[in-house]
């Protein structure tokens, strides 16, 4: 499939500062591409450039033919964005919102009107379509948020964040409706900083971290890298020193690493059964109760550790 | 150019759904005029506006002029406004002022007609004696009239005046009549023109209302009405202003930047949302209290050109206000401290003719002053072309804050990506 997207030494300055240092990919036709990172990685800035927000301070991305920096109006009637905040008018009604926005994508008269229905369909708000947005839950508002996104029928959908900050049942919604989207053609360029989602959802992913591109391969690329290490992760209980925990785990023979990260420690190593038993005695040692334990095969989140020696939710 | 429309109207629909925005661009305003017009007497229940102002004429000049005056204000063109009492003595006129009974009195002293008009065989001493006005504090409005129609009458003797003397300086001059001749001739001219002329009450004519032919009664809600809503309307700028510095953080701002739509588009769409939303303001204001006082703004064609112009002026306000502010916050307490400002140096509280000349002069940067004076104009009968000053000052006001505006948004970058 051709490249619909291709991102060239894209750089962002702010002052002294380099939120995104001269990252490349391509993003082919169809794909669901992730851009997996912790919180402040550069995710939403790369959107931002690509969306045609911000300017690039040097690089360059094509989108369908179009340059960023050369023809974003081109850009801007090929892309639809589904932005990380809400960006809706709450005192306009989900339909009035979708007619708006519909009408800023030039879209008008009966046709804008039938696309709204169908989007409302689609996104499960027809019975709910003359309510204000300020009336809605925060799920119900991410529907409408990805809705005006999809209204133009955009070849590349940009989605950044979709699912921060919503409840479990939102979430695997918006997960489906990605799904599906993408089932009907259309190429996503998701980001996320959960591992789950980005394995759940992506052809290929890339990994940024520090506003680098550390990484980039489809999932069982990216595993290869670590080897066939597993990855165990200790729940502790709140107040436990889980940093003080993970330095004691990396004199434990058979642990590659150990980070700390939120009430967990995060140990790669080539078998978990081999270290589990000297794992929970050093836990004791240090009066540590561990919640739970979950052992899982070699992923993404292995691969971010194995890359960057930190947990991906640093 | 139809996404700036549209954008104008979603913002003109948003306003309109804000309650509390609403209460401080409709309900305020009309609540002060209200209470305003209450303070002022407008609505003590006899008439519809200013009507039978007692005055108080104590006339002892009692000669030709003084005699005019007084029939000046007896005359049926001013039956309605004016209720007259004549009274021989000073100091019981006054008492009525001090009681309230009366707006106004009016002492002719005696001489006052023979100072400007000698008798047979005499000239004048130079000396011309004075009118004397003690207007009744608590009515300023009626107690102006009453000065104006004086001034106006004394207007009319001192053009006269000077008019008979240059008569009887070119009659000298061309020899037609000999200097010795002069009084004689004088008086016969005088009792032609006092006898083909009428009387001197004919010169003085109130505007007639040319929509309802009726002399025209001046109503105080006439100028308090547009007063409060000229004051009320730099909320409504500020509040649109305030928008789109609200639209940036809650992320509608950029949205609309990588939607296919422009940055002037939207900017310019912002510009018209403040400018749709001022003009429904001050329309429903208009609608509002035509319908409910019965107040005539005047000239239908001269309140829409003149709203169209004020609000144009008040955007432009509204806008530098917004780019010279970083936040939602400063937007909205300049605005609310340039809305009390202008609003008392454009004299929606205080007639700009009782202020200080320097506060006139400085008031001509609000767009209140050149909207208020307008608004007066038509309301006492002036047509479009008496509100050729005020519209061309609000328009150049507008038009270079406008100019302004937009470049320091294009400086900051408000609209910029």
């Amino acid at each position: 499939m051709p490249n619909i997207l291709e991102v060239k030494e894209l750089v962002k300055k702010y002052g002294d500062f380099t939120a995104v240092k001269g990252i490349s990919f391509n993003i082919e036709e169809g794909e669901i591409f992730s851009l997996l990172g912790p919180n402040g990685a550069g995710k939403t800035t790369v959107i931002s450039m690509l969306s045609t927000l911000y300017t690039p301070t040097s690089g360059d991305a094509t989108i369908g033919g179009h340059s960023i920096t050369k023809d974003p109006m081109g850009v801007r009637n090929i892309i639809g964005v589904v932005p990380q905040d809400l960006a809706l008018y709450e005192d306009l009604t989900a339909r009035e919102n979708l007619v708006f926005w519909g009408q800023m994508y030039n879209l008008s008269g009966k046709p804008l009107s039938a696309r709204v229905d169908e989007i409302l369909e689609q996104i499960g708000l027809t019975d709910k379509a003359k309510n204000r947005v300020k009336t809605f839950s925060g799920g119900m508002k991410r529907r409408v948020n990805i809705g005006v996104g999809l209204l133009h029928k955009p070849k590349l959908l940009f989605m950044d964040e979709p699912t921060v900050g919503i409840d479990p049942q939102s979430r695997r919604a918006i997960l489906d409706t990605v799904k599906d989207l993408n089932k009907q053609g259309m190429t996503v360029l998701y980001t996320t900083h959960y591992m789950e989602e980005a394995e759940e959802l992506s052809n290929r992913v890339g990994i940024i971290d520090h506003g680098g591109m550390i990484a980039l391969g489809t999932q069982k690329e990216l595993t290869q890298q670590v080897g066939q290490s597993e990855t165990l992760i200790l729940h502790l209980e709140e107040g436990a020193n889980a940093e003080a925990l993970a330095k004691s785990f990396n004199g434990i023979k058979g642990v590659d690493k150990a980070d700390a990260s939120d009430h967990a420690v995060t140990i790669i190593c080539p078998e978990a059964e081999d270290v589990l038993a000297a794992v929970v005695g050093k836990a004791n040692e240090q009066n540590v109760k561990i919640r739970t334990i979950d052992i899982r095969e070699p992923n993404l989140e292995a691969v971010f550790l194995h890359l960057t020696g930190r947990a991906l939710r640093d | 150019m139809l996404k700036t429309f549209l954008i104008g109207f979603k913002d003109l629909r948003l306003a309109f759904r804000d309650r509390a925005a609403l209460l401080l661009m409709l309900l305020a305003p009309f609540l002060l005029t209200i209470g305003m017009g209450f303070v002022t007497g407008r609505f003590s229940g006899r008439t519809s506006g200013i009507s039978d102002i007692p005055v108080i004429l104590v006339n002892q000049d009692n000669a030709q002029l003084g005699n005019a005056l007084v029939d000046l204000f007896n005359a049926t063109e001013l039956a309605d406004l004016m209720e007259p009492t004549a009274s021989l003595n000073l100091e019981t006129a006054r008492q009525l002022i001090d009681s309230d009974e009366a707006a106004a009195v009016i002492f002719i002293p005696e001489g006052f007609t023979e100072s400007i008009i000698p008798k047979d065989g005499q000239t004048l001493s130079g000396e011309v004696i004075s009118i004397e006005i003690y207007a009744n504090p608590s009515r300023p409005t009626s107690a102006g009239i009453v000065q104006t129609i004086v001034e106006e009458f004394l207007s009319r003797v001192e053009s006269g005046s000077i008019g008979g003397q240059v008569a009887m300086s070119q009659l000298i001059t061309s020899g037609r009549v000999a200097p010795q001749d002069i009084p004689a001739v004088g008086e016969a001219m005088s009792e032609r023109l006092s006898s083909s002329t009428t009387k001197p009450v004919t010169a003085i004519k109130l505007k007639q209302n040319e929509v309802g032919g009726e002399a025209l009664q001046f109503d105080v809600l006439a100028y308090l009405a547009p007063g409060m809503a000229l004051m009320f309307l730099m909320y409504t700028v500020s509040y649109g202003g305030r928008t789109i510095i609200a639209e940036r953080i809650q992320g509608t701002l950029p949205r609309l930047l990588i939607s296919p739509t422009s940055a002037a588009q939207i900017l310019g769409g912002k510009i018209f949302g403040i400018y749709l939303t001022g003009i429904a303001q001050l329309g429903i204001l208009i609608f509002a209290t035509t319908i409910m006082f019965q107040l005539k703004w005047g000239d239908t064609l001269g309140v829409i050109v003149l709203v169209l112009a004020a609000v144009f002026g008040a955007t432009g306000w509204g806008m530098l206000i917004t780019a010279l502010a970083r936040t939602a916050g400063q937007v909205a307490s300049v605005g609310s401290a340039i809305m009390l400002i202008f609003g008392i140096l454009g004299g929606s509280f205080v007639s700009l003719e009782n202020l200080h000349p320097l506060v006139q002069n400085l008031s001509k940067i609000t767009p209140n002053a050149w909207g208020l004076d307008g608004f007066t104009t038509l309301a006492l009968g002036g047509g479009l072309a008496d509100i050729s000053t005020p519209v061309s000052a609000l328009v150049l006001m507008g038009t270079v804050l406008f100019i302004a505006a937009v470049r320091l948004f294009n400086r900051q970058g408000i609209a910029q990506r």
